[in-house]
């Protein structure tokens, strides 16, 4: 069935157009032309005409290319050999190493029986109060940052995977600056964790279809190493990229499109690989962080929008700190109430209290007199954004928790705290010389 | 006798097929990829080509590969034995899938729904020479808590002779139990089990009634402020985190209801495990059995195919009209239908239909409007009345409630329940707009009281937006006086702690008992020295409202803080 097709019919984008029979949908095909040779993909059959998707791009070929299908969709391959290594978004080799070529698993396979998934229970530490206290991380969880271009969330992803205890971690690089990439690979390195990370990159230099692949790609090795009872953690940086490509191919189809040019499916896209987030009841999990960079730093944009509805809550980035309002895991219910019994108390009467403090700051910066309690909230805000938010703070849970109790009576009595009376009196710092009430 | 075609496109999900003989609109079909057959519907005819989606990845599908088709629309089983269960869109039972195909989804894997070999203890009711028609109750088998009404099919459309009746006894759903005759003489045999296309509602009831009863949710601000009535049908739209999923979840577990039917329609999967995991071990106070006793779930999550998502909402409707014929009220939770509106519109691009408002297809209004008719409290023939509630979520792009799926569906529902991006953040839940929200049905309260209530929230509001102007020093007294009450309100009754064991569930008892003592702090005359004094005492004052919000009314505390409240209260009161 390998047979050669050397008719190019149309050329329209990273699309190409050949005459052939027999061809299955998604299945591979190579194609090569004078210069350039790359690996492409079935994305529509309109009786003998095939659309092929180029990978490489279709820059470079010429109306004689040749065709030969592969008679199968995307593999990579899988084993223990993975790690350590570095591959392009078509799982090439990107370092020195050597080409594998063993145990073939396809990509973007089936969805998880939801009968066979559990409910999440174990905490990711991170050592970040804004995560750990707020927005507790789950295993198995799919969460994606959100931010402006040009925010820290390379170094924050980096930072939680080095922190968080996994046993393999997957790197899904699209569109990634080659700085962004040296500087993973360093850290990872530095912190001797290297040898448990498999990465997966396509520059912001590679052809862009070329990315369309990596998620998946990630995801499949992930889930391997999963069902071999590893706790994965996934990084996808960046997903907007990914949905870009996406929309170019899609334009390209002459698809109507949805939304701002991307595709009306762009959910089930975007689903179908967060979805693959697990924890399975007999063998290991995935977890899934992922950056979604927001064009013009709007969540209503399609990306962030209908990532946001996939996902696990996320986290929001903004002038390198993690946003206490919106940012959300939706997963923290779960593990929150067994940490510790004040946990959850602590986590809604901080935030509360300083979302007192921004209104106040709004009254303030309008020339407002400052009542007895706006001064309160004012100290408070001040002291949480210093000792809480700032993203330099690196203090375990339970650390937290006290440094929370230590701020709240520094500035307020209990009972403007908004905290169940029971929980105040057992937790509530004991002012020198005050008498227990 | 069936016919059959062949591919000759294939784009996404959606298969063209050129075929042979006759073929139906909305006709199930199975594309075979060598031992695979891929279920897929009839979604187009063009003379001799007919555009097919597929309810399954595609991969791997050819030119020239065989289609049959069967010649049905798409059915779901109806008997005992669906109670408990959890499907997929096309009712396949995914715990059994599990055991079959182990941790992941296979293509073309299709599962009865209902298991064969399950003994029921059939009670016949009817008696031989009785005459009958669709619907009417031939027997009874014991379902869990329920008496499950075996009935004449509802397809039957004559009036028809029962000829013979199964003694009682135990019999498989296969099994005949009755013979009826028609008016032709013909005799249909009568199993327990029986199949109705999804995409027609069943019809066979007595008259339509006006939704009148509330459906008590035990969450105050839906109850008290925006309420539901039993067979009514609401929607509750909400930008993402708002906690669309966690009100449905709670309205699932506590609503008084005798059915709850859960369709997880291209929604996270943890979300549907969370229930499923949790359901069979929760008890329902009403019956002291468990919460799964009364639950079906139909889970579609959004890695599993598109096009049976749009399916999943109709096998779900369809599974609680059949209930509702059995006489019972079924509260249908649909989550979310923005996801099956998008289905709807990914395969109309595929079809290259001309594209109305943000590309949906331009029948997008009267397939929600049709889908929330079938909600609806009816009397049925033997005089009991059943009801389908439909409440359903909508996950607008970017929060924005002016799009195509939310304003369709606002024009055809009796409440709406927005939620708010801003009290969400400000972990205010549930955070339903009390301001932009509306509800045509009745309250557990006085509507006059609800009334009054909701004009000290607008009041509020008015006076807090002022204060952002003017300043607290430029308010006077009295107006600020409404603020704090209003935020009161809101902190103490809008405002319902989901995690405690007691302020989750509020019974309307509970809700008409304590909002009569929220009305005199909201009526009260109040004396304070300067604003300071007063925002002092209502926080007191919220604080020790919230603490009795956690106390079990039985419990003897609960009116020792009421008496403490009221003390707080009358010594603050004015009584000039």
């Amino acid at each position: 069935m390998h047979k050669v097709y050397h008719r190019v019919d149309n050329i329209a984008g990273n699309v190409v157009n050949v005459k052939a029979r027999g061809v299955k949908y998604r299945e591979l095909a190579e194609i090569t032309s004078r210069r350039v040779s790359s690996l492409a993909q079935v994305i529509r059959l309109e009786g003998d005409s095939v659309s092929l998707q180029v990978f490489a791009g279709a820059r470079g070929i010429a109306t004689d290319a040749h065709v030969r299908f592969l008679g199968h969709p995307m593999q990579v391959p899988f084993s223990d050999d993975l790690l350590g290594r570095v591959f392009t978004g078509s799982a090439m080799p990107r370092d020195k190493g050597p080409a594998l070529k063993d145990g073939l698993i396809e990509i973007g396979g089936p969805s998880v029986n939801p009968a066979k998934r559990i409910i999440p229970r174990n905490m990711v530490r991170t050592g970040i109060p804004m995560i750990d206290v707020f927005n507790t991380l789950v295993e198995s969880q799919k969460l994606p940052i959100f931010a402006r271009a040009g925010e820290p969330y390379n170094p924050l992803l980096a930072r939680i995977a080095l922190q968080a205890e996994v046993d393999v971690i997957v790197l899904g690089g699209m569109g990634l600056k080659h700085d962004d990439y040296l500087s993973f690979r360093d850290t990872l390195e530095e912190n001797g964790a290297l040898g448990r990370a498999v990465m997966f990159v396509h520059t912001a230099a590679d052809p862009v279809v070329e990315c369309l692949l990596v998620p998946d790609i990630c995801l499949a090795v992930a889930e391997q190493f999963a069902l071999a009872n590893k706790r994965v953690l996934v990084l996808l940086t960046d997903m907007t990229n990914f949905a870009d490509a996406l929309k170019e191919i899609s334009i390209t189809m002459e698809q109507v499109p949805s939304n701002r040019g991307y595709p009306g499916d762009l959910y089930s896209q975007l689903a179908a690989r967060y979805e693959k987030a697990v924890d399975f009841d007999t063998a290991g999990s995935i977890t899934i962080l992922a950056a979604t960079t927001m064009p013009g730093d709007d969540v209503t944009h399609p990306v962030p929008d209908n990532t946001g509805y996939i996902t696990e809550g996320q986290f929001y980035l903004r002038n390198g700190r993690i946003e206490p309002f919106g940012s959300l895991s939706r997963l923290k219910q779960q593990v929150n109430g067994k940490s510790r019994e004040d946990h959850r108390a602590i986590m809604n009467a901080m935030i509360q209290l300083y979302a007192g403090y921004r209104e106040v700051l709004e009254k303030q910066s309008m020339g407002f007199r400052m009542s007895a309690w706006d001064q309160k909230l004012l100290k408070y805000g001040a002291r949480f954004e210093k000792e809480m938010m700032d993203l330099t703070v690196n203090i375990p849970l339970e650390g937290a928790l006290d440094l929370g109790w230590k701020i709240l009576a520094d500035c307020f009595e209990a009972v403007e705290t908004g905290i169940p009376s029971k929980l105040a009196e057992k937790f509530w710092p004991k002012k020198e010389g005050e008498k227990k009430t | 006798m069936s016919t059959t075609g062949r591919i000759i496109g294939v784009n996404g999900n959606m298969i063209t097929v050129e075929f042979e003989g006759a073929v139906g609109q909305n006709e199930v079909a199975f594309a075979r990829q060598g031992e695979l057959r891929l279920m897929s519907e009839v979604v187009r005819i063009r003379g001799r080509h007919a555009d097919l989606q597929v309810f399954e990845d595609t991969t791997g599908l050819a030119v020239g590969d065989a289609v049959e088709f069967t010649g049905e629309m798409l059915s779901v089983e109806l008997g005992p034995g669906l109670l408990t269960r959890i499907f997929d869109g096309l009712q396949n039972p995914l715990p059994n899938l599990a055991e079959q195909c182990g941790f992941f989804l296979q293509r073309g894997m299709y599962l009865p729904a209902l298991p064969r070999d399950t003994g029921w203890e059939f009670t016949p009711t009817a008696k031989v020479g009785d005459r009958v028609s669709a619907a009417d109750t031939l027997g009874t088998v014991p379902e869990g808590i329920f008496k499950h009404r075996i009935m004449v099919p509802f397809r039957m459309r004559d009036v028809l002779t029962v000829e013979e009746i199964a003694a009682p006894g135990r019999y498989r759903i296969e099994d005949v139990v009755a013979r009826l005759k028609d008016e032709q003489g013909e005799i249909h045999e009568i199993r327990m089990l029986q199949r109705w296309p999804v995409k027609l509602p069943i019809q066979a009831y007595a008259e339509r009634l006006r939704p009148r009863d509330p459906l008590v949710t035990k969450i105050r601000i839906i109850d008290t402020f925006f309420p539901v009535a039993r067979g009514g049908t609401y929607c509750i739209p909400g930008p993402f985190g708002a906690g669309k999923t966690v009100l449905q979840q709670l309205t699932s577990r506590y609503a008084d209801v005798d059915v709850v039917i859960i369709a997880a329609c291209g929604e996270r999967a943890g979300e549907v495990v969370e229930t499923l995991r949790e359901f069979p071990t929760i008890n329902d106070p009403r019956t002291g059995k468990s919460l799964m006793e009364r639950t079906v779930i139909i889970c579609n999550t959004s890695s599993m195919p598109v096009a049976s998502r749009e399916a999943s909402v109709y096998t779900a409707v369809t599974l609680a009209e059949y209930y509702r014929q059995m006489g019972l009220h079924v509260l249908l939770l649909a989550d979310s239908t923005s996801r099956w509106a998008q289905a709807l519109r990914e395969m109309s691009g595929r079809l290259e239909e001309i594209p109305g408002e943000e590309a949906f297809p331009a029948y997008l209004e009267s397939v929600i409007a049709g889908f929330y008719e079938r909600g609806g409290v009816v009397t049925l023939k033997d005089g009991s009345v059943g009801s389908v509630t439909i409440g359903g979520t909508v996950s607008p792009a970017g929060g924005n409630f002016d799009e195509p799926v939310t304003q369709s569906t606002l024009k055809v529902v009796g409440a709406f329940h927005g939620l708010s991006r801003a009290r969400s953040d400000a972990r205010r839940y549930p955070a339903i707009d009390p301001l932009d929200s509306w509800s045509k049905y009745a309250s557990v309260v006085s509507d006059h009281d609800v009334a009054m209530a909701r004009q000290m929230l607008q009041r509020g509001n008015e006076i807090n937006q002022m204060m952002k102007v003017v300043g607290e020093e430029g308010t006077v007294i009295e107006d600020f006086m409404v603020y704090l009450k209003a935020e009161y309100l809101d902190a103490v009754y809008l405002q319902q702690d989901a995690y405690d064991a007691v302020d989750c569930a509020t019974t309307s008892e509970r809700q008409q008992y304590v909002f009569s003592v929220l009305l005199r702090v909201l009526r009260a005359k109040m004396k304070f020295d300067g604003k300071d004094a007063a925002r002092q005492f209502f926080h007191r004052l919220t604080q020790a409202t919230r603490d009795w919000n956690r106390m079990a009314m039985e419990a003897g505390e609960f009116k020792k803080q009421q008496v403490r409240l009221e003390a707080m209260l009358a010594e603050v009161s004015s009584h000039a």
